[in-house]
């Protein structure tokens, strides 16, 4: 189990959902659809799939803090909105040349999780838990919200950037690969396409890979019974908080492809609704695996996309009587028991072939 | 301007912020105490007595009566609501939260939908006073005069009625007051329709003083989250200090610069306090006096 074998060997195991060669032959089915996609399809659309993958992130943050971890937290928009911030302001004051967006994707997301880790400090280490830790988090993403909104006169600047209040920032440059023939320009376009799908599969594996290790098995343990875990000799409060750093990353890691998106953030976007979506992607898919964590993300944004045709007011009651349904009926998640009934007829066949 | 004023003002301020923070809070933490569960759907109780309140003093409603109406509207919601969803989750508290924001985001948008983005509001009564050069609203005194009144009529309930010992006697160990012939389901219905009735109550109080908005709940929610949180599960040795220190904080900074850091002095007075006092005010004074 040493080296790379043993590490690769951790994609699969108790912790993750799906396993086997049927498992990952779909698996790469399915990537090698995502990479073939934008060949059949037109620029607008495949922009549009990409702000889909954008919130991928910000689910799965959810579904390692919550699903995993078992601490729920409301406050990943809060991370969401610093880092789509701090980038903002930080290539409005330093450009994009050399690079430099890369630089200040990277330092965004350190932003976030530096906060998280000085809010989970004073909550994990003051032992909040459960319902408290919910409504911290919420009271901080509201403040949060609310600081940026009033940002509106001229004296609210850094650098070059305005806050500019309500409306958000705006005209932030794209995110820029330097190429040794002249930069290579991501636009919401085919290119940001690739290089989220890109990023997406690094972070899918590379939780699969942690949940499963050694570390995932200890949260898992956690959230199941911390007392226990307690008895056992780790300690919780620093594995509670670095899942929530974890957590707060993937968050920021959706903020700033958001905001070199659509080059704009809002305070909205930290909002009381804006908080109470990834919680519904995440509750229907089913927030203990990642895999269904991601489909069930993409299946209800697209839902929700199409129902905002008919006005965005009833896509959002529709979505609110899906969580309130979801939570009633099924509370491991519409997709999730789904894929465990599918595993499940599958197990079945095998073992009468033999 | 001579002292006695600059007392006074201070004074005002203080019993202002008070009487939000308490009347804001005092619905959740009825519900809080009693079942361990934080109601996100709080707000749009405020917002469902503060729009009855608006539509029945059009209606030609005195304006008393109307606040009475939005409170029993609201918590005759509030017991609508618990048999339909809350009942199904009590021994699910985090899916209980996650519920009631689903039901927050239905109400706040199809109250877009149903009554359109704003309602004509009603008029501030009772007009002013002054004192020194400041002139005060005297319908803010009423305001803080209800707040004492709404946490001295709960402890009236709590502590003088059958309903309140068998209460207290459910919030104690749930099974045994189950044992003991207690309708506990009975009794979780009735609190969560009170907790939801207060928040109404809330909304009646307040609604001449804001403009009626579907997301109006969300400029309450937060205190009263910071307010239970720092006060903890006891309404009395919790709700009401916290509400005092938090309206001194408060008012203190919204003084010294402005209403915004008014709000940002709360939410780092609740980290503070979350880190010292893990489970708050009461929390506190309970083990000191055990």
């Amino acid at each position: 189990m040493n080296g790379l074998p043993g590490f690769l060997r951790r994609l699969e195991g108790p912790q993750t959902v799906g396993r086997g060669p049927a498992f990952w032959i779909t698996f790469a089915i399915v990537f090698a659809i995502a990479c073939a996609y934008p060949l059949f399809s037109d620029g607008y659309t495949v922009g549009n799939t990409v702000y889909f993958f954008v919130w991928v992130f910000i689910a799965l943050s959810l579904c390692v803090i919550w699903g995993y971890g078992g601490s729920l937290s409301f406050g990943q928009t809060a991370f969401f909105g610093i880092a789509g911030y701090s980038y903002g302001i930080l290539t409005l004051n330093f450009g994009s040349a050399y690079g430099f967006t890369l630089a200040a994707l990277v330092l965004a997301v350190v932003i976030a999780a530096l906060f998280a880790l000085l809010l989970g400090y004073f909550m994990f280490f003051g032992r909040i838990a459960g319902v408290f830790l919910g409504i911290v988090t919420l009271a901080v993403t509201l403040m949060l919200e609310r600081f940026m909104a009033q940002t509106a006169g001229p004296e609210w600047r850094i650098g070059a950037a305005r806050l500019n209040g309500f409306n958000g920032m705006s005209a932030m440059p794209p995110l820029t690969i330097p190429w040794s023939g002249g930069d290579i320009v991501l636009l919401a376009d085919i290119g940001l396409y690739y290089a989220v799908l890109g990023l997406l599969l690094l972070v899918y594996l590379g939780l699969r890979i942690l949940m499963n290790s050694s570390f995932g098995n200890v949260i898992v343990a956690i959230r199941e019974n911390p007392e226990r875990a307690e008895m056992l000799g780790y300690d919780v409060r620093k594995y509670q908080l670095i899942t929530f750093v974890i957590g707060a990353a993937l968050a920021g890691i959706s903020g700033v492809l958001y905001t070199a998106w659509g080059q704009y953030i809002t305070p909205s976007s930290m909002g009381m609704t804006a908080a109470a979506l990834p919680l519904i992607w995440v509750a229907v898919g089913g927030r203990s695996d990642l895999t269904s964590t991601v489909i069930g993300t993409l299946v209800v944004l697209a839902a929700f996309q199409a129902l905002t045709i008919y006005g965005s007011q009833y896509a959002l009651v529709f979505m609110g009587v899906l969580l309130v349904l979801t939570v009633l009926i099924a509370p491991n998640g519409l997709v999730l028991g789904a894929m465990n009934l599918i595993s499940r007829l599958v197990a079945r066949r095998s073992k009468g072939d033999v | 301007m001579d002292i006695a004023t600059h007392i006074f003002s201070a004074l005002y301020q203080f019993g202002d912020a008070f009487a939000f923070l308490v009347l804001s809070a005092c619905g959740l933490a009825v519900i809080f105490g009693m079942m361990g569960v934080i109601n996100l759907a709080h707000g749009e109780f405020i917002m469902c007595g503060a729009y009855v309140t608006a539509s029945t003093v059009h209606l030609g409603l005195p304006l008393p009566l109307a606040i009475l109406a939005g409170a029993i509207v609201a918590a005759l919601v509030g017991a609508l609501v618990e048999l339909v969803v809350i009942r199904h989750l009590y021994d699910r508290p985090l899916d209980t939260i996650v519920a009631t924001w689903g039901l927050s985001l239905i109400a706040t948008q199809g109250t877009l939908i149903l009554v359109g983005s704003s309602m004509a509001g009603v008029g501030t009564p009772f007009g002013s006073f002054q004192v020194g050069e400041y002139s005060y609203s005297i319908y803010r005194l009423v305001l803080f005069a209800s707040a004492l009144g709404v946490l001295g009529g709960l402890y009236m309930l709590f502590n003088w009625t059958r309903f309140g010992v068998l209460a207290r006697a459910t919030i104690q160990v749930p099974h045994m007051a189950a044992a003991l012939g207690v309708d506990t389901r009975l009794i979780y219905s009735l609190t969560f329709a009170c907790g939801a009735g207060l928040a109404g109550l809330a909304g009646g109080l307040y609604a001449p003083t804001m403009t009626l908005v579907p997301t109006m709940g969300a400029t309450f929610i937060m205190e009263a989250f910071v307010t239970v949180v720092i006060g903890g599960a006891d309404v009395f040795l919790g709700t009401a200090p916290a509400g005092a220190i938090l309206a001194v904080v408060k008012s203190v900074m919204t003084s010294w610069q402005g209403q915004l850091f008014g709000q940002i002095g709360l939410l780092v007075a609740v980290i503070i306090v979350v880190r010292v006092l893990p489970k708050g005010i009461s929390g506190f004074l309970l083990r000191e006096r055990t």
